[in-house]
C-alpha cells in the first residue's frame, strides 16, 4: 500500500533523459542490415554446391570479409538492442531485469566477438 | 505487469439471465460484465434479452434500457450520448469504443460488453482511470510561455493551426491506451498513446514556449519509447485519430534536436 498521490507516482524518479540513442541506433543498424542481408542471401545462393575450399576462398577475399564483418557487428548489436527492448517490456522485477540485461549484453558481445574472430581467422589465412 | 491469466478472484463466471418481455419479436442478447466490490463474489457475465423494437439503435441505448427496465443495479458511465465526452468507453465484442457511437448493427451476433481492458474495475463497466488522469496531469496540458502576455489573443498562422488537426479532437476516452499491449504491461511508467498524443498537441502548438522542456519530460525509455508502433491505438480510436503518428512525430523531434 502507498499513500503517495497518483501524480507523485506518475512523476516518479523523473525522466531518464535517454532512450533516443537506443531508438536511433536500432534503426540505423536495421537499415544497414537490409543490404547486408540481401548480399548474404545472394552470396549463399551463388555458393550453392561449392566445396569447403571454395567457400573459404570466397570469405577470405577482402571485400567479402569486410562485408561479413559489417553484417556480424550490425547483426549482433541490433540483436542486443532488440532483446533489451523485450526485457524492458516483459521483465519487471528490478533484480531479474538487471540479471537478464547483463546476460543479454554478455551473450551478444561474446557471440559477436567469436564471429569476428572467425571471419578474421579465415581472412588472414589461419 | 505482464499477466497472461486472470487472478483467481478475477475469473469470470456465468451470471444471471434476463428474458425479454412476452411478445418481443426482434430480440438481441447482450452479455454484460458484472462485478460488485461489496459482495466478495467473482465477476460474472449476465445476459439480457433486449427487445430491439423498443430500443434505440446504439449500444448505449440498450445499456440504458437494461438499467431502466431490466436491472437497475447495472453500473456504467455515460453522459453526452454523442461521442464528445468519452464517458461510455468500453470493450464491445472485443474492440474498444464508445457505446454511444457504436451501432448495434456494427456488431455481429450477441453483443458482449466488458470494461476497458487491463484496468482495475471500480464496478461493472466502470474502470479506474486515476492513473490515466494523473499521467495526463504530468504532461502539463496547458499553454506555457515566458514572454509577457500580449494585450490581445496569441496569434497563430493558419499553417501552424493546421498542425493541431488530428490532435485537438482527442476526448481522452482511454480507448486507445487500454487497447495497447505496451500500456497493459507497463502502464505504471509508459504514458500510453492518449497521453502522448495530448503531449504532442502542446509540442506542436506554435504558441507554446516550453517545447524543449516538454520533450525533456518525455525522453525516457518507458514514458515514450515503450511505443512499438503496434497501431491498436489508431484502430481503436472512436474519433478516427492516429496516436501512433503523433508518437512518431515526437520521436522524430527527439532525433532532430540531437543532430
Amino acid at each position: 500500500m502507498s499513500l503517495r498521490t497518483p501524480l507523485g507516482k506518475v512523476r516518479g524518479l523523473g525522466s531518464a533523459k535517454e532512450g533516443t540513442q537506443h531508438f536511433w541506433v536500432q534503426r540505423v543498424s536495421a537499415v544497414a542490415l537490409v543490404p547486408l542481408t540481401i548480399w548474404l542471401v545472394a552470396s549463399l545462393v551463388c555458393l550453392t554446391g561449392a566445396g569447403r575450399d571454395e567457400v573459404l576462398d570466397w570469405l577470405g577475399s577482402p571485400v567479402q570479409a569486410i562485408l561479413m564483418l559489417l553484417l556480424v557487428i550490425a547483426g549482433f548489436y541490433h540483436l542486443k538492442l532488440g532483446i533489451q527492448v523485450i526485457l524492458e517490456d516483459y521483465v519487471h522485477g528490478e533484480g531479474a531485469k538487471l540479471a537478464t540485461s547483463l546476460l543479454n549484453t554478455f551473450v551478444c558481445f561474446a557471440g559477436g566477438a567469436v564471429s569476428v574472430f572467425a571471419v578474421l581467422k579465415i581472412a588472414f589465412g589461419g | 505487469m505482464v499477466e497472461f491469466t486472470l487472478p483467481k478472484n478475477s475469473k469470470v463466471g456465468k451470471g444471471k439471465s434476463y428474458k425479454a418481455p412476452e411478445g418481443a419479436k426482434r430480440v438481441r442478447k447482450f452479455q454484460v460484465y458484472r462485478w460488485n466490490p461489496d459482495d466478495g463474489q467473482n465477476p460474472r457475465m449476465d445476459t439480457y434479452d433486449v427487445d430491439l423494437d423498443k430500443c434505440g439503435p446504439m449500444v448505449l441505448d440498450a445499456l440504458i434500457k437494461i438499467k431502466n427496465e431490466m436491472d437497475s443495479t447495472l453500473t456504467f458511465r455515460r453522459s453526452c450520448r454523442e461521442g464528445i465526452c468519452g464517458s461510455c468507453a468500453m470493450n464491445i465484442n472485443g474492440k474498444n469504443g464508445l457505446a454511444c457511437t457504436t451501432g448495434m448493427d456494427e456488431v455481429k451476433g450477441d453483443v458482449k460488453i466488458t470494461p476497458l481492458p487491463h484496468m482495475e474495475v471500480v464496478k461493472d463497466l466502470v474502470p479506474d482511470l486515476t492513473n490515466f488522469y494523473a499521467q495526463y496531469a504530468s504532461i502539463e496540458p496547458w499553454l506555457k510561455t515566458e514572454s509577457p502576455a500580449p494585450d490581445r489573443e496569441r496569434l497563430q498562422t493558419e499553417d501552424d493551426r493546421r498542425k493541431m488537426d488530428g490532435l485537438y479532437e482527442c476526448i481522452l476516452c482511454a480507448c486507445c491506451s487500454t487497447s495497447c499491449p505496451s500500456y497493459w504491461w507497463n502502464q505504471d511508467r509508459y504514458l500510453g498513446p492518449a497521453i502522448l498524443l495530448q503531449a504532442y498537441r502542446w509540442i506542436a502548438d506554435s504558441r507554446d514556449e516550453h517545447t524543449g522542456e516538454r520533450l525533456d519530460n518525455l525522453e525516457d525509455p518507458f514514458r515514450l519509447y515503450r511505443c512499438h508502433t503496434i497501431m491498436n491505438c489508431a484502430h481503436a480510436c472512436p474519433k478516427g485519430l492516429n496516436p501512433a503518428k503523433a508518437i512518431a512525430e515526437i520521436k522524430k523531434l527527439m532525433v532532430e534536436r540531437r543532430a
